[in-house]
């Protein structure tokens, strides 16, 4: 079952990036990053996790600590690379508008200003 | 509890720090002050950062300064804390990104008048990461500068449009190198997954004395890929030229002098703390001495059949980078050293030019070099500028080029790989030959008027913005500091054996970690060397000379291939090369998933 967690990070990675390859929509190839990203984020958090593992809080010194929990370590770095991926995403998706705007297309297809 | 040894070691994260509170400050403030206030703040903080980086620079010569972030000191050698350590040549870089974010600022205070103070607070934000990226010793620390220069990069590669033509060049550069990190971050879970800790000092005692099994190779694979992206290997260099012929003038500068560089820095930097005592050295030389030399020939091959200047200098970089590759790949005191002086006098050589080529937008609205031929007749003094650039580029002694060349050269020698100094001279003549070709059709009308120009740049083209009659000195300056940096880099008396300390700290892999776990002094010998030889000086008039014989043929080269049509045939696999790079983002994508594919076999295949 654990193995389980590792190959739908693995297949989200490659699935994100096999989308941008055949994307039609800058839109679908941002969000298509987006998606390799989350790829990234179930491999964080399924390195840290463990099975009946308790939350990682020691704040009680009258109870003994239960040293089975879940690394924290994984999931605060997951939540910064959720911010991570806010700030790019944004920025990616406003240049996407920009194109629009000079353009009139987001169809990587059809763009080929720049060649060679 | 303040836990830092000193005031010195505080100042590595004030480094980081300083440039994104003023960043903030200006977002907020600049709207209510004028222009030229944010102008001169944005200016007096890159000095300011020239200043503290040139500090650190100078105490981490005597040693490297560790700093545990809030006071998570190691005990036994076994820390959970963020570190940053900064040694001569971390320090350095940094140096040169706030020197020329300084530089940049100053041009653009005429060049780029329209932008309001978000292009300011986009440049520091990009120098932080910048910093950030290289004073660290964390690899998720790693990934975030990365994330963070490259976030604030894309919106200064889009944010003033001048090839309208090509917007899509800066959605190319953000999917791909966003793609990079991920799968750098990815090969970060691996480690962590394999040893439990982040920092790279950390991880080189956790890998030390491991077997190199699939893991482990897929892990480096996987983090090296992203930093490439950004150097700008083949086969992740697609999104440079694209991104490069967007940009405004002053941030390629940023992105050729010291962006990409930075790439190729990181990658080594891990390779050397984390993976160096568990990957035979052998394959690692062979990885990087294969793709390097591919990268030199494939840039030096389409810089000079580019007509667009600015994606011409874009393909220089691409094949520079891929002479910094070979070098470092020699793993050694010297190759190292050498690509350290390449980087810094290539960085001031290279500036010149793209603020040369932003002259030439400013003034005359184009940088085709067809559509431009004899349009700088008059202004003979930018053309002589951009001929010094251009022998510089191609390595013509003093010029740091030429130092860091022959150095590199030595040391390929030295390690047995005689090919590698031909390999020097002609990509060094090839790209100094191109600019040079630029400068004889644009400046002074040299060689035949070319046939085929572009049937938009009709004259008289109403909507089109007032050119600058004048030049400013704002923009001359710029110039002559970037040339007399390139230059004074291959003058300065010990420079060689400054950058061997340097690049002997840098290698020092088990140093690094136990200074920064147990605090350990350091015992740097590194050998002590004059900076020319006569072999380095030839061979840097020999590819200046042959530049020139390059630059001669691309003028009357026409004549020639009427003459013998044996000549054309050549074409054939240079339109193949240019359909390559389709600046279609999807294949882009699929080339980098190849050259990951790449990276492996090369590292992976031999351990079987």
């Amino acid at each position: 079952m654990s193995h389980y967690a590792y190959f739908v990070a693995g297949w989200l990675i490659l699935i994100g990036a096999f989308g941008i390859m055949r994307s039609k929509n800058l839109i679908q190839s941002v969000v298509c990053l987006a998606v390799a990203q989350s790829g990234t984020y179930v491999l964080l958090l399924s390195i840290g996790y463990q099975w009946g593992g308790a939350p990682p809080l020691f704040g009680e010194p009258a109870t003994k600590p239960n040293l089975h929990v879940v690394d924290p370590l994984v999931q605060a770095m997951t939540l910064t690379d959720i911010v991570v991926s806010a700030t790019v995403t944004s920025m990616l998706l406003a240049i996407a508008i920009q194109i629009h705007k000079r353009h009139g297309t987001i169809n990587p297809d059809e763009l080929n200003a720049i060649r060679g | 509890m303040l836990s830092f040894d000193n005031a010195t070691a505080m100042l590595a994260p004030i480094a980081v720090a300083i440039p994104i509170v003023m960043a903030c400050v200006l977002l907020v403030a600049g709207r209510r002050l004028p222009r030229l206030a944010v102008d001169v703040v944005a200016l007096a903080t890159a000095l300011a950062m020239v200043s503290l980086l040139a500090y650190l620079l100078v105490a981490a010569a005597s040693g490297r300064i560790v700093t545990w972030a809030a006071g998570w000191t190691p005990h036994h050698g076994y820390s959970v804390g963020i570190v940053l350590v900064v040694d001569p040549l971390g320090a350095g870089i940094a140096l040169l990104a706030c020197s020329l974010t300084a530089i940049a600022f100053l041009f653009s205070v005429r060049y780029l008048d329209a932008v309001e103070a978000h292009y300011h607070c986009l440049m520091l934000l990009f120098l932080a990461g910048m910093v950030g990226l290289a004073l660290t010793g964390d690899l998720f620390d790693m990934f975030v500068f990365f994330e963070l220069m490259g976030a604030a990069a894309y919106g200064l590669t889009a944010i003033v449009v001048e090839d309208e033509s090509a917007l899509q060049g800066g959605i190319n550069f953000g999917i791909v190198n966003s793609l990079g990190a991920y799968l750098s971050l990815t090969g970060l879970g691996l480690l962590f997954a394999r040893t439990g800790s982040v920092g790279l000092p950390q991880l080189h005692t956790e890998l030390a004395h491991h077997r190199p099994d699939a893991l482990i190779v897929a892990a480096f694979v996987l983090v090296l890929t992203g930093f490439l992206v950004k150097g700008a290997m083949v086969p992740f260099h697609f999104w440079l030229a694209d991104a490069h012929a967007v940009a405004p003038a002053p941030v390629c500068l940023l992105f050729s002098g010291v962006m990409v560089p930075l790439g190729i820095y990181a990658a080594f930097r891990i390779y050397w703390t984390v993976f160096a005592p568990v990957l035979p050295l052998g394959d690692v030389r062979r990885t990087f001495l294969v793709l390097g030399a591919v990268t030199a020939v494939l840039g030096a091959v389409m810089a000079l059949s580019q007509r667009h200047f600015k994606r011409l200098l874009a393909y220089s970089t691409i094949a520079h980078v891929g002479l910094f590759l070979v070098a470092l790949a020699c793993l050694s005191v010297g190759g190292t050293a050498g690509a350290l002086i390449y980087v810094a006098g290539h960085a001031g050589v290279k500036g010149a030019l793209f603020l040369i080529a932003g002259v030439m937008l400013a003034r005359y609205g184009s940088v085709d070099e067809y559509d431009l031929y004899g349009a700088g007749n008059g202004q003979k003094a930018m053309g002589v500028l951009l001929i010094i650039g251009a022998l510089g580029l191609a390595g013509l002694p003093p010029f740091g080029t030429a130092l860091g060349k022959a150095l590199s050269e030595d040391a390929a020698s030295a390690a047995g790989y005689g090919w590698v100094p031909v390999l020097f001279v002609a990509v060094s003549a090839l790209t100094g030959g191109a600019v040079l070709r630029v400068a004889g059709r644009v400046y002074f009308a040299l060689g035949p008027m070319p046939v085929e120009r572009s049937p938009m740049r009709a004259r008289g083209n109403e909507d089109e913005e007032p050119r600058l009659l004048h030049v400013p000195w704002t923009m001359i300056a710029p110039i002559l500091v970037l040339l007399a940096g390139g230059l004074i880099v291959g003058l300065l008396p010990g420079a060689h054996s400054v950058a061997n300390r340097a690049a002997a700290t840098f290698i020092d892999s088990a140093g690094y970690s136990h200074q920064a776990l147990y605090k350990l002094p350091e015992g740097i010998v590194a050998p002590t060397a004059s900076n020319w030889t006569g072999v380095g000086l030839g061979l840097g008039f020999v590819s200046a000379v042959l530049a020139c014989c390059v630059a001669l043929a691309g003028l009357y080269g026409r004549r020639l291939a009427e003459k013998w049509p044996v000549l054309r045939e050549a074409y054939g696999p240079l339109n193949l090369l240019h359909r390559l790079h389709s600046g279609h983002v999807g294949d882009y994508v699929a080339w980098m998933m190849m050259g990951l594919a790449v990276l492996a076999g090369f590292i992976g295949l031999p351990l079987r």
